[in-house]
């Protein structure tokens, strides 16, 4: 069992508050999820030319500045850098291959949580409760966001080990289920190329999404291939920079309900998350069908 | 006091779903008859395990089992309602007037479920004697393993509808995605068209019965079949 939600803001005020309102989703989700959490925001897009990273490090202290000093050095222009528990967001002047590559080559005991424009992941183990407080999540604003909380069924309860899942740049996964063929399919991916950090079967689905997009699939064509190849159980979030999309496997397996209204459209796994919104109480409520992509973005509704 | 006449109002954002519950069950020994729970957003196992004639109106959307092995009770659930709603039902009436998600009615043994809107997936699996309305829509896999019991669906039914049916009759107006294993077509007869038409009446449901088609089991896997061996 997990908790999926998720939060598309079609206002302003919705935005500004998108933490705030996201913070009481996640933590309804603490029964279906008590050992790990972890959110995605899409918010402060980086100006052409730029990267923006989630880095994470185990230690709480770790001194990043050591890392933002020497990443000016290389670059030139200075990076920025915001603090967030063990994470920290760096905006770095140069392409995200090139960023991540100087990371992994130089400070290998940074983990990349995210790349991209807007993306910005945060997760850790512990109660759902506790993660809120720790990242301050209400504070986040932003466009969309995507939270999960895990309850371990297949591999380690650890930070790599928790939803999201960086799946490429400005895109990641959820997931609530279990595959069972991640192994195999995990031996065929690394012989494409993509590299593992576990043994999650959710980080196979996140980097089968990364291979079907490296090779031009669209998200329809993406979940043409996957609802083929993957077996198992799967509600996915999947987020991406300007919106999410919500898939259920074709037995639809594990629960899923969509609202909308004037103001937002929520995800999530159980109604009793939804609730906590403003407008929930009338809000157009459905369940997504099996093997159908439902998909909101930005430019569709402005 | 309470008398009988009167309405007890619970507020969930006072009162613990436990307590509810319990209430709702010694309500077997007397008290209020008429009960309004305000306040569920989406929480679990509300009003579960009634086991006498109370009006229960629950205001607001309930989340899993809502409403689950009821007996005797006429329980309303003006919203939408979470996986397994009347899971069990062993007599007496539900109403939900928006949607139903998956498992509706799941293995209930007796009573009506009325479903305004649609009803998702596995919509009366395993039933055993409950009749069941859905005004919408029903998802895949509906009626699986069905034994005994009515399912009235006035939109379209999802696929691998009635698979492995033992003995439901299943009323479809709109169409059939596809049947389940053992699941056929089959005439409407007299007796059926009298069984459909008292459900509609009873739902309330606009629908005339000879818009309808029906369907049930081949009874094709009632024994195994010795020629089936190779496929074991």
């Amino acid at each position: 069992m997990c908790g999926i939600v998720g939060l598309f803001a079609k206002t302003p005020e919705v935005e500004a508050q998108l933490g705030a309102l996201l913070a009481p989703m996640l933590h309804e989700m603490s029964d279906r999820g008590p050992d790990s959490a972890g959110v995605a925001f899409y918010r402060n897009p980086v100006a052409a030319g730029q990267t923006k990273l989630t880095l994470q490090h185990d230690d709480p202290h770790y001194d990043w500045d050591v890392l933002r000093t020497t990443l000016q050095d290389v670059h030139g222009a200075e990076p920025t850098v915001e603090h967030r528990a063990n994470h920290a967001v760096i905006v770095a002047h140069a392409e995200a291959a090139v960023v991540e590559a100087w990371v992994e080559e130089f400070f290998p005991d940074v983990k990349i949580m995210s790349a991209g424009e807007a993306i910005e992941i945060y997760k850790e183990t512990g109660r759902p409760e506790r993660f809120i407080e720790t990242f301050d999540v209400k504070s986040l604003n932003g466009t969309h966001a995507l939270g999960h909380t895990r309850m371990a069924t297949e591999s380690k309860v650890t930070t790599a080990g928790s939803h999201p899942f960086s799946t490429g740049l400005d895109l990641c996964l959820v997931h609530n289920g279990s595959l069972s063929n991640h192994n195999g399919l995990r031996r065929m991916l690394r012989r494409e190329g993509i590299r593992f950090q576990t043994e999650n079967d959710t980080e196979v689905a996140a980097g089968y999404m990364m291979w079907r997009q490296r090779e031009g699939d669209s998200m329809q064509a993406m979940m043409d291939h996957a609802f083929e190849d993957l077996d198992g159980f799967y509600t996915f979030l999947i987020g991406t920079r300007d919106g999410f999309a919500v898939v259920r496997d074709p037995i639809a397996c594990k629960p899923a309900v969509i609202a909308e209204t004037d103001e937002w459209v929520a995800m999530a796994s159980e109604y009793r998350s939804i609730a906590t919104l403003p407008g929930a109480e009338t809000a157009k409520t459905w369940e997504p069908a099996p093997a159908t992509i439902y998909a909101w973005e930005k430019e569709a509704v402005r | 006091m309470t008398t009988a006449t009167e309405i007890e109002v619970v507020d969930l954002a006072v009162t613990t779903r436990r307590e509810l519950n319990q209430r709702l069950h010694d309500a077997r020994d007397g008290g209020p008859r008429s009960w309004r729970i305000v306040n569920p957003n989406g929480a679990h196992a509300l009003a579960v395990g009634i086991d006498a004639e109370l009006d229960v109106v629950i205001d607001g959307h309930t989340g899993y089992y809502a409403a689950g092995m009821n007996k005797h009770a006429n329980v309303t659930i003006n919203g939408n309602a979470g996986v397994g709603v009347g899971e069990n039902i062993m007599s007496g009436r539900i109403h939900i007037t928006g949607n139903a998600s998956q498992a509706c009615a799941a293995t209930g043994r007796g009573g009506l479920v009325v479903v305004d809107g649609d009803a998702s997936a596995r919509c009366g699996i395993s039933m055993k004697g409950v009749e069941i309305v859905v005004k919408g829509d029903i998802g895949h896999m509906s009626a699986f393993m069905a034994q005994s019991g009515t399912l009235v669906v006035c939109g379209d039914a999802g696929d691998a509808l009635g698979d492995s049916i033992y003995e439901t009759h299943i009323y479809v107006r709109g169409s059939v995605a596809g049947l389940g294993a053992d699941c056929i077509e089959k005439d409407l007869k007299d007796f059926h068209r009298e069984e459909l038409g008292r459900l509609l009446e009873a739902a309330g449901a606009d629908a005339k019965v000879d818009d309808f088609r029906r369907y049930g089991s081949a009874r094709q896997l009632y024994t195994f079949n010795i020629d089936n061996a190779g496929a074991y």
